[in-house]
């Protein structure tokens, strides 16, 4: 069964103008979007900026309401929760952001941003505290006797570290992790991919990753899902998906990332023009104002997103 | 490829110094390089190694003081740095133009896109106002902008990022330049965007026939664009080789490690999962390491990498390495 199951999930943010603050249109930011997350398992979340990933990612942990939708984790209705026990379920719930020059209170030091979870879901004494502290630093690979500095004294790579100590306090089933290495220098990026991934084969746990970088993804991912204005376009395993993409999308957004191997000369897929904007998004297949491949009846229908087989998702009306 | 004899560009030991009330800050400790008419070389390194500063000390961008130049840039021939304020503002956006990295914060808000284009063909073309528009209506569509006309009266905010950085390939080009320098022009775009816009210089270079310094910290674009690579590291130049041979040869830990910590797609079932890390992070311009400045975080340190400072080796001609190993 599956740890995560996300169902239909929408969030419209109302545009409001005038002084009387009327809602004058909505911004379809996440327009429908299901997938599962299985126990052990990394699913990549890709997709270019305003695509949605991100409230894709806050929206299953309410950080923002989402508009509707279900969301299910270990076997629980997120959304329909109260506070209290949405507060319950977010200790095994957590969430690294992309910034982790924002995400880290100025005002606490490590120790204390670290210890906040426990100290708000269990009762332990202050010297048990201290050791799970220094347990939790030492796993992500920070110095215990650094506990009392704050975070403007480190690199932004620890910051990322002080950000997943702080995720794993509780000992989560599974995190939700929002770009963790895109403002990362390439050489510390793999330290903290390195540290991701061997986390996992310790604690058995469950990511959502979400990223625009394709070949990030591709490194950690079991499976990977595209999304491309509000919806997931395709859906599959990371070899499946790199090596035999089914959607125009997915096809021109891989044939864009940029090889590292001067010796492969790759045939790229220009698309035209930058992504429509989500408040007024194009008719049937949100894709084909970019499409090299449209037909007529892509304007007028939504293509609906179907298994081709080998847990193949698309949603493309070339299928 | 031939190259003619005489480089566009050489910059000789290039340091650019901020003199701060913390103490004395070496950006840039004596770069030297070539860049060749038609060219596009990249110049590589992490955040933090001095690529940007060098650019900027090029054009002589930087406030002096806090800054201080020295070293010798040769622009076919003369030295730059000789030139007083007026004689490099004749260069600038002229001969020798540049590509910022932040398309929203490198345009003036406040003026038309058509405008900011027009300046330089105005200033250097000694165009009138209504030749200079028309000339940047052009360039506008040069670099595919649907509806240059009307767009051209827009100002910034109503362009997208891929949109501004194309206008600002159009500002950069407006005075055909011999030598474009591009500081991380695709860095803060996504990947398909990215894609177009480096298809697009690309492109307008050899219509040109300009040459390109692009500094990037991206291993991808250096192996899609570039002919020749600098490796930067602390301020100063760890390694430079042919792009074919420095992805096939890398001879400084520094570049191999860079190389080894980025993933590729469809290299995971031959590398497992593990990327190969560089320990440590970049140190602190304020504190250089003494010796050689990558010895905290070589994976090959040995004892006298921590005292002696590296000579640069030339093992061919554009194929050098800074390193101990090698000497």
């Amino acid at each position: 069964m599956a740890l995560l199951e996300v169902n239909n999930l929408k969030k419209y943010f109302p545009i409001k103008k005038g002084i009387l603050s009327r809602t004058v249109g909505q911004v379809q930011a996440v327009d429908g979007v299901s997938f599962t997350l299985k126990k052990g398992e990394t699913l990549g979340l890709v997709g270019e900026s305003g695509c949605g990933k991100t409230t894709v990612g806050r929206s299953i942990l309410r950080l923002i309401e989402p508009t509707s939708g279900q969301v299910t984790f270990n076997g629980q209705n997120l959304l329909r929760l109260e506070r209290e026990e949405l507060r319950k379920v977010r200790a095994s719930l957590q969430i690294i952001f992309q910034d982790p020059f924002s995400s880290l209170d100025p005002r606490m030091n490590v120790g204390q941003i670290i210890a906040e979870p426990i100290r708000n879901h269990l009762k332990i004494s202050k010297s048990e505290m201290r050791n799970q502290v220094a347990y939790l630093m030492e796993r992500v690979g920070l110095h215990p006797e650094q506990m009392s500095r704050y975070p403007h004294e480190f690199s932004g790579g620890q910051r990322q570290r002080i950000g997943i100590a702080r995720a794993l306090a509780l000992n989560p089933l599974a995190v939700i992790c929002d770009e963790p290495v895109s403002a990362l220098d390439v050489s510390i990026q793999a330290q903290v991919i390195n540290l991701l991934a061997q986390l996992q084969e310790q604690m058995n746990l469950s990511y959502l990753f979400i990223a625009h970088d394709l070949s990030i993804v591709e490194h950690i991912s079991d499976r990977v899902a595209v999304m491309y204005l509000g919806r997931i376009v395709e859906l599959a395993t990371d070899r499946e998906l790199y090596q035999n993409p089914m959607h125009p999308y997915t096809q021109a957004l891989l044939s864009a990332v940029p090889i590292p191997d001067p010796e492969i000369r790759k045939k790229k897929i220009l698309l035209q023009g930058d992504v429509p904007s989500p408040i007024n998004p194009p008719s049937g297949c949100a894709f084909h104002t970019r499409c090299p491949e449209r037909k007529e009846i892509c304007s007028r229908e939504e293509p609906i997103f179907q298994n081709i087989g080998a847990d193949h998702w698309v949603a493309c009306h070339l299928m | 490829m031939s190259e003619p004899a005489t480089p566009l560009l050489e910059i000789k030991d290039l340091h650019t110094r901020f003199h701060t009330l913390d103490g004395t800050v070496n950006a840039v400790d004596g770069v030297d390089f070539d860049v060749y008419q038609g060219e596009t070389l990249g110049l590589v390194g992490e955040s933090g190694c001095g690529k940007s500063v060098t650019a900027l000390s090029i054009l002589q961008l930087l406030r002096c003081p806090p800054a201080e130049i020295q070293g010798r840039i040769l622009f076919e021939g003369n030295n730059l740095l000789d030139l007083d304020r007026e004689g490099i503002r004749k260069i600038r956006g002229n001969e020798i133009s540049m590509i910022f990295q932040e398309p929203m914060t490198s345009l003036n808000p406040v003026l038309r896109i058509g405008e900011q284009i027009a300046e330089a063909a105005k200033i250097h073309k000694r165009m009138t106002r209504q030749e200079a528009w028309r000339w940047a209506v052009e360039m506008l569509r040069m670099v595919q902008i649907p509806g240059p006309g009307s767009r051209s009266k827009q100002y910034p905010h109503k362009f997208s990022g891929g949109m501004r950085q194309r206008a600002m390939i159009a500002m950069a080009l407006s005075c055909n330049p011999r030598l474009i320098l591009a500081d991380e022009p695709s860095t803060a775009l996504d990947v398909t965007i990215q894609a177009q816009i480096m298809s697009l210089m690309q492109k307008l270079k050899e219509e040109f026939n300009s040459a390109i310094v692009l500094i990037t910290h991206d291993l991808g674009i250096i192996a899609e664009m570039v002919s020749r690579v600098v490796v930067m590291y602390a301020g100063k130049v760890v390694e430079e080789a042919p792009v074919k041979e420095l992805f096939k040869d890398p001879r400084h830990p520094y570049t191999q490690g860079l190389l080894g910590s980025i993933p590729v797609i469809g290299r995971k079932e031959q590398t497992g999962r593990r990327l190969q890390e560089i320990p440590g992070i970049v140190p602190s311009p304020m504190e250089t390491p003494l010796g050689c400045r990558f010895h905290p975080r070589c994976h090959k340190v040995m004892n006298r990498c921590q005292e002696q400072e590296p000579p640069m080796i030339h093992l061919a001609e554009h194929r050098r390495v800074s390193c101990l190993l090698e000497a």
